[in-house]
């Protein structure tokens, strides 16, 4: 009872990252409550789940194991969660902040009128003093996140409602296997008494889930291009500087709107947080919600023909000038002087 | 037959264009300073509506808002485009509302619509990016949801196929009307407005701006019934006003904060090629590249 829930996400009997980042911020948290920390796996053939995450501090791990539960659909998933949450009154519940939590933590608040902050940045534990009523609330979870459009940050709390509920984007909390020896409890749940028949209403009929190719959040070095890098074309210069030096392009939201990078290399709030050793920003002007997606990088090097672009604030080198310009020198003085 | 599709929309700030004044001196959000768009995503919602009205005979597209009275602006350029009429609901109590009170709001309105049998929203509104009320409404409405919709693909004997863009992938799904779907930003833009509706509809207006133009025009807006856009306030819902505003809000907001970045001392570099040839050579010796 009262402990901390984490949603995992499976694609072929392998645990998401973004579930695992979030067992990691769940063991802190529990441990910071004294509670335990659960999981739950819902989908078909689960014997491979365990060893996956109790190296994470998994206590209990609740398995509803079911040809019917994979892949995912919204109502079945919700049913399981709302009548196991309601068995074991969760007071936090977390999930990725991906197309499945989306889908999911919504339905499954609203059915259990329990509060839910989308997109958590941060997630702390601490008390809350609601004035009006004249009621101090202790150990309630802060859910950070930004809002309107970046420009602020708000502390979310929900004071009266359980599970306090949050979702989390991948790679925006650190994975950190806690004892690659531990073994937690399993708990096998039986379907059929959480899901209704009639909540199998929508049918998958056809699925092609890619793994992604790229890989931004593990890349130790990022060449990103804003709307200032001027043209897809122009863009390609990102490619072969990274290329030269073994790392990844990524984008800020103007450079992908505007049809210069794929949707996928985003970097900022609504797109993927990194840290890499490396980061250069071409063309970046340095809106708060592409800093907030890259500010832990090890070195930031700016170029802007802007030498007041606010990026340039965060950056460990300035560099003032074009793209088509520092782009070709980096890459010739880089291969001159590397061997 | 009737085939009655609610699209759910909304007013929002333009916070994608956010520029140096949008944030007060004592760093509150400057609202003045941002203008009041329709939701990107729900643009995308509302042409998947308009697609279906003209597959479907007898089909018809309303939009069901919630907001203050200017809210009504993205009803009637819902209708510069080809949806039939809408509802704006507004009102004090609404207040304060987060995702699931404006839920809670939005299904009771749509339960007074009476019979509907498809609706559709954009996946998420700009002004808080949390996708939550599409799904909540379902929820609260009993419905089933497809949410993340890049297109219709079919619509036949009530079974909706429905292709969705997901994160690392694409997926096709089918399910039986009633429901809600929620639109991606990847799906086809909205169509633009169109003259001659334009021009029939620029007078279209609710209760509140009636009155706010004087009575001249009451017989004028009897004569043209078409040209009313429905107006609810909280009384207008069947409601238990304990799930409204504030009171219906389970998450409560602690703390605002304005955004400010550690600034670093910077290493300023004009760009010549020794500055750059040092750079490299400093990031090849302290191991960042190479």
């Amino acid at each position: 009872m009262n402990n901390i829930f984490v949603y995992l996400e499976i694609e072929d009997g392998i645990v998401g990252d973004v579930s695992l980042e979030l067992l990691t911020k769940g063991r802190s948290l529990a441990k910071q409550l004294n509670c335990k920390l659960e999981a739950v796996a819902a989908g078909y053939q689960l014997d491979g789940i365990a060893p996956q995450v109790f190296p994470y501090g998994v206590d209990v791990l609740h398995l509803a194991d079911d040809k019917r539960m994979a892949p995912y659909t919204s109502l079945p998933h919700t049913s399981l969660l709302v009548n196991l949450f309601k068995e074991e009154k969760p007071q936090i519940a977390l999930m990725g902040a991906t197309s499945i939590g989306r889908d999911l933590g919504p339905r499954v608040s609203s059915a259990l009128f329990s509060g839910l902050t989308a997109d958590c940045t941060s997630l702390e534990i601490g008390t809350y003093e609601d004035k009006k009523a004249g009621k101090v609330y202790e150990n309630l979870l802060y859910q950070i996140r930004p809002a309107f459009g970046g420009n602020i940050v708000a502390t979310i709390v929900n004071p009266d409602c359980r599970p306090q509920m949050a979702t989390v984007r991948e790679g925006v909390m650190k994975k950190e296997i806690k004892d690659a020896k531990f073994v937690g409890k399993i708990h096998k749940l039986e379907v059929s008494k959480y899901v209704a028949d009639t909540d199998f209403v929508v049918e998958v009929i056809e699925r092609h889930m890619e793994k992604s190719k790229l890989n931004i959040k593990g890349s130790p070095i990022i060449v990103s291009g804003g709307y200032g890098v001027g043209s897809a074309d122009n863009f390609k210069l990102l490619h072969e500087l990274a290329a030269t030096l073994g790392g990844e392009v990524g984008a800020s939201r103007a450079a992908v709107d505007a049809g210069f990078a794929e949707h996928e290399r985003q970097i900022g709030q609504t797109g993927t947080t990194v840290r890499p050793k490396l980061y250069i920003a071409c063309g970046i002007s340095g809106q708060i919600q592409h800093i907030a997606g890259m500010q832990e990088s090890a070195m930031i090097i700016a170029i802007n023909s802007d030498p007041k672009a606010p990026i340039n604030q965060i950056a460990d080198y300035v560099i003032t000038g074009t793209v088509e310009d520092i782009l070709p020198k980096m890459i010739k003085y880089y291969k001159k002087n590397s061997k | 037959m009737s085939f009655k599709i609610v699209v759910l929309a909304k007013q929002v700030p333009d916070t994608r264009n956010v520029g140096k004044d949008a944030m007060k001196a004592d760093g509150t959000v400057n609202r003045a300073a941002l203008a009041a768009i329709y939701n990107p995503e729900d643009l995308n919602a509302l042409e998947q509506a308009l697609r279906l009205k003209s597959k479907i005979e007898g089909a018809t597209v309303q939009i069901l808002t919630m907001g203050p009275a200017r809210a009504a602006e993205i009803i009637r350029e819902s209708m510069y485009r080809g949806a039939d009429g809408g509802y704006l609901l507004s009102g004090r109590e609404f207040a304060g509302s987060d995702t699931l009170a404006t839920s809670y709001a939005l299904a009771c309105a749509i339960r007074k619509i009476g019979k509907v049998d498809l609706i559709v929203c954009g996946r998420q509104a700009i002004d808080g990016d949390t996708a939550q009320v599409g799904p909540q409404v379902a929820e609260k409405l009993g419905l089933p949801q497809i949410t993340y919709a890049e297109e219709i693909l079919d619509l036949s004997d009530n079974k909706i196929t429905v292709k969705r863009r997901l994160e690392r992938g694409v997926e096709v799904v089918k399910g039986s009307l009633p429901m809600v779907i929620t639109v991606n930003g990847s799906a086809p833009e909205c169509r633009p407005r169109h003259a001659k509706l334009t021009m029939k509809y620029k007078r279209a207006a609710t209760a509140t701006e009636k009155q706010e133009a004087g009575n001249d025009y009451t017989d004028f807006y009897d004569a043209h019934p078409y040209l009313n856009i429905t107006e609810w306030g909280v009384s207008d819902i069947e409601h238990d006003i304990k799930w409204l505003g504030l009171t219906g809000s389970p998450t409560k907001v602690k703390q605002i904060e304005n955004v400010v970045f550690t600034a670093k001392e910077s290493k300023r570099l004009t760009g010549s090629d020794s500055e750059i040839e040092s750079l490299m050579k400093e990031l090849i010796a302290n191991h960042t590249i190479g």
